[in-house]
């Protein structure tokens, strides 16, 4: 009757806490990596296991119970996984917009050009009321794909049927208020210095699965 | 500046944001709008008066800068509101309706939440007497009881909130619930006693350990405040 499930962990950052600095301090890194974002896995696991023991004795109620623990803190890993993949020190080639040939073409093509793009990106964060994220989504669909600009509450993944997450922010006051405080315009604007544009190239040439596979190796 | 004062100030905000509400009134929040705006009232004590519980560093932030953005923030949505009105422009009108109850939101409960905490020196967590104190152990069996499901209802909030002891005005009876970003106490319940979970209201003194913010501001919590709104 033991039930146990895949148990996730912390996947280690691509570069150092204080790679991102001035843009974004150390101390915030550090914080949010090893203390919200472990969080997040710890207390995900906890409710896995809680699931897998409610499954093996078909207890439905609870399974139902999980679900908000499980969409919060299982979204909280996803969505930090993706995120700190998202961001590189502003010196690396990556953080260039000609690391991501075919994606900054389409965004282009959808949104006149690169600095509409990320005048539209920054309003759309700015107006998130309360806490939540920003993400350039790609959607499959029959014929072509699509990008959309995508807010998400709380820790909400984008995991609906054919959406990529190609780029995610994080806009919970967590990730800026150490170094930023109520200023967090001028974060959005500084983040854009450190975004991985090879990596959002990568995802946008990429399905949904692939995007996901820094879960698969954290598990 | 004096707590009447300050109530007298937050009741008139109260009132002004109130027609907002009831778009059966919809034809006063025009001249309601033209004729005053919301405004920041000033806080009861000092913004060190609260360590070390909570620090003058965030006070001041949480008072100057975050009150502050609500408080503009909700005036420039009512104007637009009063403008939309005035076109009798009804999709104008709902499509403001989010940043009116987010802005809006936000300054009344933060005005609520400046009168929920008091230094000790002033009262500051020192326990509820007379009705209050009643109708806590009547519900809880004690003080301490409801803290402690308080506190878990503050751990629990997914994202940016409030939780709020509140009153049923219909039945009378205290609970505590939780309320989403800036939601505020309205309707059926009316707000007693509310502590403010967005990571702001602490996070520059505990960071991510948000349970020891949860603990200490009992100590700072402002009972005689909750008894006045409590009926
Ligand atoms: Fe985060
Ligand atoms: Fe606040």
């Amino acid at each position: 009757m033991d039930a146990k499930p895949a148990q996730f962990h912390l996947p280690p950052l691509p570069y150092a806490y204080h790679a991102l600095e001035p843009h974004i301090s150390r101390q915030i890194m550090e914080l949010h990596h090893t203390k919200h974002h472990q969080t997040y896995i710890t207390n995900l696991n906890a409710a896995l296991q809680t699931q897998a023991t409610a499954m093996s004795t078909s207890d439905l109620a609870t399974q139902i119970s999980l679900r908000a623990a499980i969409t919060f803190n299982g979204g909280g890993h996803i969505n930090h996984s993706l995120f700190w993949l998202n961001m590189a020190p502003a010196s690396s080639p990556d953080t260039k917009t000609s690391s991501a040939p075919t994606l900054t073409e389409a965004i282009i093509r959808k949104w006149g050009g690169e600095k509409e793009f990320k005048d539209a990106f920054s309003k759309a964060l700015l107006g998130i009321q309360g806490s939540g994220w920003g993400w350039l989504v790609k959607q499959e669909g029959a014929k072509e794909s699509s990008l959309t600009i995508v807010i998400t509450k709380d820790q909400d993944p984008v995991v609906g049927a054919g959406q990529v997450p190609v780029l995610g922010i994080d806009m919970w006051e967590h990730a800026y208020y150490l170094q930023y405080l109520n200023g967090k315009a001028a974060y959005v604007e500084n983040i854009w210095n450190v975004i991985n544009w090879k990596v959002a190239e990568e995802r946008y040439l990429g399905a949904q699965a692939d995007a996901f596979k820094v879960l698969k190796a954290s598990m | 500046m004096s707590a009447t004062l300050l109530r007298a100030s937050t009741l008139r905000a109260a009132l002004r944001a109130a027609p907002v509400a009831s778009s059966k009134r919809a034809g006063l929040v025009g001249a309601t709008f033209v004729r005053g705006k919301a405004t920041l009232p000033d806080l009861p004590y000092d913004y060190g008066a609260l360590e070390p519980a909570i620090s003058g560093k965030i006070m001041e932030l949480h008072h100057k800068m975050h009150h502050n953005t609500y408080v503009n923030s909700y005036n420039q949505a009512a104007e637009k509101m009063a403008e939309a009105q005035s076109k009798e422009d009804i999709k104008a009108q709902i499509a403001l309706l989010p940043l009116i109850n987010f802005h809006g939101g936000g300054h009344i409960n933060h005005t609520l939440f400046w009168e929920n905490l008091a230094p000790t020196s002033q009262g500051g967590g020192k326990p509820p007497s007379g009705a209050l104190a009643k109708a806590i152990d009547d519900g809880y069996g004690s003080l301490d009881t409801l803290k402690e499901k308080f506190n878990t209802a503050l751990a629990g909030i997914q994202g940016s909130g409030w939780a709020w002891l509140v009153q049923d005005t219909q039945t009378g009876k205290i609970a505590i619930k939780t309320y989403a970003n800036q939601d505020p106490v309205v309707g059926q319940f009316r707000p007693l006693l509310g502590i403010d979970a967005w990571e702001h209201a602490y996070y520059l003194d505990y960071q991510n350990r948000k349970a020891e913010y949860f603990k200490a501001v009992w100590n700072v919590v402002n009972w005689k405040a909750a008894e006045k709104r409590f009926q």
